[in-house]
């Protein structure tokens, strides 16, 4: 039987602000689930603290609330425990790219086979609207007394540098985009990244709906706005490193996300940009040290006898130690 | 004096100080010796002074004393810092190209060491020379054994036409086999430690017992009968070689352990270094494959998330560290009181505050494991004594932590980690208790009965059912704020105080469900007027030194404390209220003494603390213990032995 969105929909009251992005994000991701067939006990969704932490809990799904900044290392040792569960982090920007950022760099460079959202709001949304790691230098958002005096992170830029295998960007009110990106996302074999640019209309008064969709930008000819997102799909962007490409190949696919990640203003890119299944996950290069880790993983194996007592057997190390 | 003897070996970090003790320590226990050492270095990698103190017996060995019966030195500094130590009719074994040298001119020696040995030296008219240090030792009767390391060399280096810079190394060797020449062990057992250490390095075997052979017969022909202590093979029965670093690792391997994560701290580090390299063994019979993750992490606030993450999909988790990195982790701990996940955190304490002393000993982390975290949850805090309970303990904390569903704080010290000892264990009597965890098909029943699974039902006894993530047919939700009882964010103050007692009172039931000898553990007589508490690696000092005093006539009983938290404060005050307390603890304040009074109100006589980063011998704590009982005993005395 195929699932619906409904399937995953928790029925508790949803407490973030009438028209916030994240209501977009989670429908993308609910309608994800349900696309991908899977059941709600397979999924497991960490988060940080923030009003995007709160996503899971409206969500039928394992749903883990953890620390700030900290869903990805919880998310990671699931995951490690038993690599069979779906494993999705979900992070604020101030969650996954300012206090949890180190995790998130170090993610890349393992690879583990775990999906991470980033709303991305440019603002501190629950702790009333300070400036996020991803605000723009100099811009002056709603809450702040001053403009913003630290410059941004680039987290397409950054995913790459610490070996992200799958980067995306999507945006929180285009839901169907949203909602294949995650699918892609969430079916790559690898650690996938997806920057969600997610207005928030209490404290974020800059990076807007409206902004995004240049509604002070209106086409001449037809007065219609000309949004500042467009689709990398609809530039015919491929964003795939294949096994069969030469390193200069791959080279250049590197430089032109470097690029398009550097891209803002008026031209702000949405989509895959860079998908990298070549390099080995970290369950397979457990599989390859551990040899039954993937049939018989940590959280399954049986560790007591019938009668109670321990089934691990360490007697050949006690022969190693022994005098 | 027969198989009864305390040896220490010493020089630059880097030098195989280390190999030289555990061949020797390997010896001795394939003759069939018992044996106790320590581990003493700096934080450093090359050059600063590291030593290996070792005691030998034909019974059982738990503790050190702080003279030495032969001391081995590979360089000048180690005679500098350890040559009053060795006792009348003991023995040093020193390299006479060093005795010209000045103490002065030693370029990692301490300023205080130097400044004691001018003072000493001046007195006895004795010039600032290595000589003078040998020449004060024959003073007092100790025997002293130059060894041309350099003549054996090149001895060793015509036979196997290696270059004697490619020998250098082997000094170290060289050293053991002359020290266990010395005290007459047969040299068979030299070559199967050599076997046994080098092991799976054919040609690192042969160059050893080559080059350990020809040490072993100059000393034989040199010097052997001059020296009083002698070390003969006895039998006996197979036992184990153990750090208690290796200890811990087996018994976390063996209590189910499956995810260890770590950040790469002193002196915790080796325990997850030692799993990783054994991460694979036979479960439940012949064929199947077990296998343990050893996860290295960004730092310690990930490596304990990512284990109580492994936690909660149902795999037993544990994490490994010292203060500093324990101090990155407590955010950690509160998460998974406050979501009833089990996890052990294995702390071994060394000298704080800050990165302190990072290779020294202390237990100054007692109050700090107990209280943790901010907010007030449940924890089951254990402290180990000894090798063989840190083994049963690393095991029995998963037990803990899974049937009360929360953080389980296994304390233990850099005293015994970095301490070896021939122990026996028994991983066959270990049990696995895994609390009240749901299969999927008890949910089918939980459902078929009309029932809703909640991962925080409120129940009388404070445990509500647990399930592993991915667990078909429910689902449950976590927070780290306060939640109902799905898991969802709940601030309503009845919910708030149906949680917060559900919680709490695990340690109520903890409390009264775990056996007291797991909690406590009582040694001499019940009538004693002194009684001793402490907890941790004071242990076997304690032992050996109520031992004495018992051989003496003066008996004093000793309660250690094993279960910190919950304190057994009502088995506690039986036991103490009556007699004179004395408090016995590696650290400043005397924190356990004060835990006792502020749970019992019983009151400490008299402390005996020790914090220079030295791990207690018995015989400073023998004497001062006489004292408290001799009534010439300060309310607060400092240990101050060790180098
Ligand atoms: C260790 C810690 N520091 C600070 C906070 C306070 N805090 C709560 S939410 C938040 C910021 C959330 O911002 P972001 O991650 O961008 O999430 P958003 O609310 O914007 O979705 C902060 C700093 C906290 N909960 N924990
Ligand atoms: S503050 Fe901003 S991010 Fe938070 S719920 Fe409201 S609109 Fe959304
Ligand atoms: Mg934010």
């Amino acid at each position: 039987m195929a699932l619906k969105l409904a399937d995953f929909k928790e029925q508790i009251h949803n407490d973030w602000c009438p028209g916030c992005g994240d209501f977009g994000i989670l429908s993308a991701l609910q309608s994800a689930l349900a696309e991908l067939n899977l059941e709600p006990h397979q999924v497991a969704i960490f988060s940080g603290i923030g009003c995007s932490g709160k996503l899971p809990h409206f969500v039928k799904a394992y749903g883990i609330h953890t620390l700030h900044g900290r869903p990805l290392p919880y998310a990671l040792g699931a995951k490690l425990a038993n690599p069979n569960l779906e494993v999705i982090a979900v992070s604020g920007d101030g969650d996954g790219l300012g206090i949890g950022v180190s995790h998130f760099v170090h993610a890349g460079r393992r690879n583990v086979d775990v999906t991470y959202i980033v709303h991305d709001n440019g603002v501190y949304g629950l702790t009333k609207g300070q400036a996020s790691p991803t605000l723009k230098l100099g811009v002056k958002t709603k809450a702040i007394p001053e403009p913003n005096i630290n410059d941004a992170v680039n987290p397409i830029f950054l995913a790459l540098a610490a070996g992200v295998t799958f980067i995306a960007r999507g945006y929180a009110y285009d839901i169907k985009h949203l909602k294949d990106l995650l699918v892609k996302a969430i079916r790559h074999k690898g650690f996938a990244f997806i920057d969600v640019l997610q207005p928030c209309p209490t404290y974020n008064d800059v990076n807007t709906k409206a902004f995004y969709s240049g509604e002070d930008r209106l086409d001449p000819l037809t007065k219609k706005p000309r949004p500042r997102v467009y689709r990398l799909e609809d530039l015919g962007y491929d964003p795939v490193v294949r096994a069969d490409m030469t390193k200069e190949q791959v080279m250049a696919k590197i430089y032109k996300v470097i690029e398009l990640s550097l891209e803002w203003g008026d031209h702000i890119p949405i989509g895959v940009f860079y998908q990298n299944e070549t390099m080995p996950t970290y369950e397979q290069r457990l599989e390859q040290r551990l040899r039954a880790y993937l049939s018989n993983p940590p959280a399954n194996q049986r560790l007591n006898t019938p009668e109670g007592f321990s089934a691990t057997d360490i007697s050949e190390i006690l022969q190693e130690l022994s005098v | 004096m027969l198989n009864n003897f305390t040896y220490m070996v010493g020089g630059q970090q880097g030098s195989g100080v280390d190999t030289s003790a555990n061949i020797f320590a390997k010896a001795c226990g394939l003759a069939g010796l018992e044996i106790y050492g320590k581990r003493e270095y700096h934080s450093n990698i090359k050059g600063m002074h590291s030593y290996f103190q070792l005691k030998v017996n034909s019974q059982p060995v738990r503790s050190l004393t702080s003279k030495v019966d032969l001391l081995a030195s590979f360089d000048e500094e180690t005679l500098a810092v350890h040559y009053d130590e060795v006792s009348t009719g003991g023995g040093v074994i020193y390299d006479p190209k060093t005795l010209d040298k000045k103490i002065t001119s030693i370029p990692t020696l301490d300023k205080i060491v130097v400044n004691r040995l001018i003072k000493r030296l001046e007195a006895q008219g004795l010039n600032l020379t290595i000589e003078s240090l040998i020449e004060e030792c024959r003073r007092r009767g100790v025997h002293t054994y130059p060894l041309p390391y350099d003549e054996i060399l090149t001895e060793i280096s015509k036979k196997s036409e290696k270059k004697f810079s490619e020998l250098a190394r082997m000094i170290n060797v060289l050293a053991v086999a002359s020290s266990l020449a010395l005290v007459e062990l047969e040299i068979t057992y030299i070559e199967r430690a050599i076997k046994n250490v080098f092991r799976g390095k054919a040609k690192a075997v042969e160059e050893n017992i080559e080059g350990a052979k020809i040490a072993y017969e100059y000393v034989k022909n040199h010097y052997s009968a001059s020296f009083p202590y002698k070390l003969k093979s006895q039998p006996n029965g197979k036992r184990l070689l153990l750090t208690g670093n290796e200890a811990i690792a087996l018994g976390k391997l063996v209590g189910g352990c499956r995810f260890q994560s770590y950040y790469p701290i002193t002196p915790a580090a080796d325990e997850s270094i030692f799993l990783e390299a054994r991460a694979i063994f036979r479960l439940n019979g012949k064929d199947e494959v077990g296998s343990i993750v050893v996860f290295q992490t960004e730092d310690e606030l990930a490596a304990l998330t990512s284990a109580t993450g492994a936690g909660l999909a149902g795999a037993r988790a544990a994490t490994s560290t010292s203060g500093p990195g324990f101090s990155v982790m407590v955010e950690g701990l509160g998460w998974a009181g406050m979501n009833e996940v089990p996890v052990v955190v294995t702390l071994y304490q060394r000298g704080g505050p800050s990165t302190g002393l990072p290779t020294r000993h202390e237990q100054g982390d007692l109050r700090y494991a107990l209280h943790a975290g901010h907010g007030e949850f449940p924890r089951i805090v254990i402290a180990s004594g000894d090798i063989e309970e840190a083994f049963y303990d690393a095991a029995q904390a998963f037990n803990y932590a899974e049937k009360y569903q929360t953080v389980v704080i296994h304390l233990v010290d850099k005293a015994l980690a970095n301490s070896n000892q021939t122990v026996k264990l028994d991983p066959s009597i270990v049990r696995i208790e895994r609390g009240n965890l749901l299969s999927e098909e008890d949910i089918v029943k939980v459902k078929s009965a009309g029932g809703e699974y909640k991962r925080f039902a409120y129940t009388p006894s404070g445990i509500s059912p647990r399930v592993k993530l991915g667990t078909k047919g429910c689902v449950f939700w976590n927070s780290g704020d306060e939640h109902d009882e799905l898991g969802h964010i709940n601030e309503n103050p009845e919910n708030r105080v149906m949680m917060m007692d559900k919680r709490m009172s695990k340690l109520e039931l903890a409390d009264s469900e775990i056996p007291l000898g797991e909690k406590i553990k009582y040694f001499g007589s019940e009538d004693a007027k002194f009684k001793v508490v402490s907890w941790g690696s004071t242990k076997g000092a304690i032992l050996d030194a109520i031992h004495h005093l018992s051989e003496e006539g003066i008996e004093i009983g000793f309660l250690q404390i094993k279960m910190l938290c919950p304190l057994p404060s009502n088995d506690i005050s039986k036991i103490l209220e009556d007699s004179k307390v004395i408090d016995v603890e590696m650290n400043y304040s005397g924190q356990l003494g004060g835990l006792i009074t502020e749970k019992t109100g019983i009151k400490v006589s008299n402390y005996i603390v020790k914090y220079n980063g030295r791990p207690m011998f018995q015989d400073e704590v023998y004497q001062s213990l006489k004292d408290v009982v001799e009534g010439t005993a300060p309310k607060r005395r400092v240990l101050t032995l060790g180098a």
